[in-house]
């Protein structure tokens, strides 16, 4: 529980740093930030104490296997959904790198009043 | 460009990085592809698979870009071919999934099993993670060129 | 357990460094600071596969943050303090992490989890597709409607990624334009 907690805690303040922050830059690093928290937060759900890893070796028994593993569903929706990250990434970094240079500034609330 | 050409401008000075930072990445730029490699081909025996190893060619041709200049690291692989290897690796996926519907269902394992714990074997996931391998690889390759030559207006036209 | 709780304290004073601070390559190392966090958390929550996909994404997202910041511009200056959104923010931080705590007792604890469709997966895994490694099951086989649907998503970002960042017009690029940009003759 105490670990859940934690978790959230980042998530938060990624979403403060969302909000309350007007540098184009600061709000790119909230959403990076929520993106980790979320997916930490979706693996810790399928952890199963002492457990091990659901890749199976030669000569394993399958029975013990399917006793002790951990939870694989949350780990394969996860890897595909760091790569999506990635890609979110590039996408809000070309946006970023256009409106620097028609504006020459990253402040939010500049960007906001020049019109045209 | 020819062999020449690019010979001459990697041993130049005056451009990319320094000598050190050079001769390292020589080396590291094949360790790094192999290993790439090896990820996305043994997907499914060992950790990894399609997507973790994609990133990790596209990785290699990144440090080659930054170390020697863009010119060398296009030379070797352009933005027209790393665009159409991005279009045949979907294509290559989807196509697996049409031949499935022979039997009635899309994405369907129409391979054998096989022997377990070899490369042979787990029908066609090894098919599914080469191509989810070249996809994402010449993506993010992709990507990076944008980013650091489509700002300018430097253009195929003009060299 | 205790692992886990220092590792994420770690995080949180990286998160905060990552948020206030002014210089913005400060901020960007931050970042990568937490990621490494996460990836070492993954590995020790028994998950190998996703702690390789973390540190390879991580690296390449540094080169991509440090890339369009601190080429151009290295401080983050704010000319006006605005209070409102400042307290708005941690009011919402306020109620957001008490909902969570009423919520969470609901869920199951740490360490036990249902598992009700995870345990099929596991247990007749090898028999069905063959394959060692389940995670590689589930997403190429059991899921790969998934799959497919994640390929499309990045094909589509890139592309967009791709559209806004082209400057090639329809007009010919005259001598002017490259005087404008700063490119020799």
């Amino acid at each position: 529980m105490t670990v859940f907690m934690l978790d959230m805690i980042i998530f938060g303040l990624g979403i403060y740093c969302l909000i309350a922050k007007r540098h184009l830059i600061k709000k790119i690093i909230g959403m990076v930030i929520i993106e980790y928290s979320v997916n930490l937060f979706l693996i810790l759900l399928g952890y199963r104490m002492q457990g091990i890893a659901p890749i199976l070796s030669p000569g394993q028994d399958i029975v013990e296997f399917a006793k002790k593993g951990v939870d694989p569903l949350p780990q394969a929706l996860v890897l595909t959904s760091i790569v999506i990250g990635l890609g979110t990434l590039a996408l809000m970094a070309a946006y970023t790198i256009k409106l620097y240079e028609k504006y020459k500034t990253f402040d939010m609330s500049e960007i906001r009043k020049l019109r045209g | 460009m020819k062999k020449a050409e690019i010979e001459r401008l990697v041993h130049d000075e005056s451009i990319g990085m320094t000598l050190i930072v050079k001769t390292v990445a020589r080396i590291m730029i094949a360790m790094i592809l192999l290993y790439g490699f090896y990820i996305v081909l043994y997907g499914h025996l060992t950790p990894g698979g399609g997507f973790a190893g994609g990133v990790i060619l596209a990785i290699a041709y990144t440090l080659m870009m930054l170390a020697f200049s863009r010119h060398i690291a296009l030379a070797k692989l352009n933005d027209f071919w790393a665009s159409m290897f991005d279009n045949l690796g979907m294509l290559a996926f989807v196509i697996l999934g049409y031949i499935g519907l022979n039997v009635g269902i899309f994405l369907y394992n129409f391979l054998g099993k096989g022997t377990p714990f070899s490369i042979v074997s787990a029908g066609f996931i090894p098919l599914a993670n080469i191509s989810i391998g070249i996809k994402v690889g010449a993506c993010l390759y992709a990507i990076f060129i944008g980013l650091s030559i489509y700002g300018r207006l430097v253009l195929r036209e003009e060299e | 357990m205790f692992f886990f709780t220092i590792i994420l304290v770690f995080m949180i004073i990286g998160t905060v460094i990552a948020i206030e601070t002014r210089n913005m390559l400060s901020a960007v190392i931050a970042v990568g600071a937490v990621g490494f966090g996460v990836s070492l958390m993954f590995l020790y929550l028994q998950a190998p596969d996703i702690a390789i996909t973390q540190v390879i994404v991580e690296v390449l997202s540094l080169i991509i943050l440090i890339r369009t910041t601190t080429y151009v511009d290295n401080e983050a200056i704010e000319k006006r303090i605005d209070n409102l959104a400042n307290i708005i923010g941690l009011v919402f931080l306020g109620l957001f992490l008490a909902f969570c705590y009423w919520s969470f007792a609901e869920l199951t604890p740490f360490g036990s989890p249902l598992m009700r469709v995870g345990e099929y997966y596991l247990a007749s895994g090898l028999s069905d597709t063959g394959a060692a490694n389940m995670v590689a099951a589930v997403i190429l086989d059991y899921r790969a409607y998934d799959t497919l649907g994640e390929a499309i998503v990045i094909f589509t970002s890139i592309l967009g990624a791709f559209v806004i960042l082209r400057t090639r017009g329809r007009k010919k690029i005259t001598e002017e334009d490259l005087e404008k940009v700063g490119i020799p003759e």
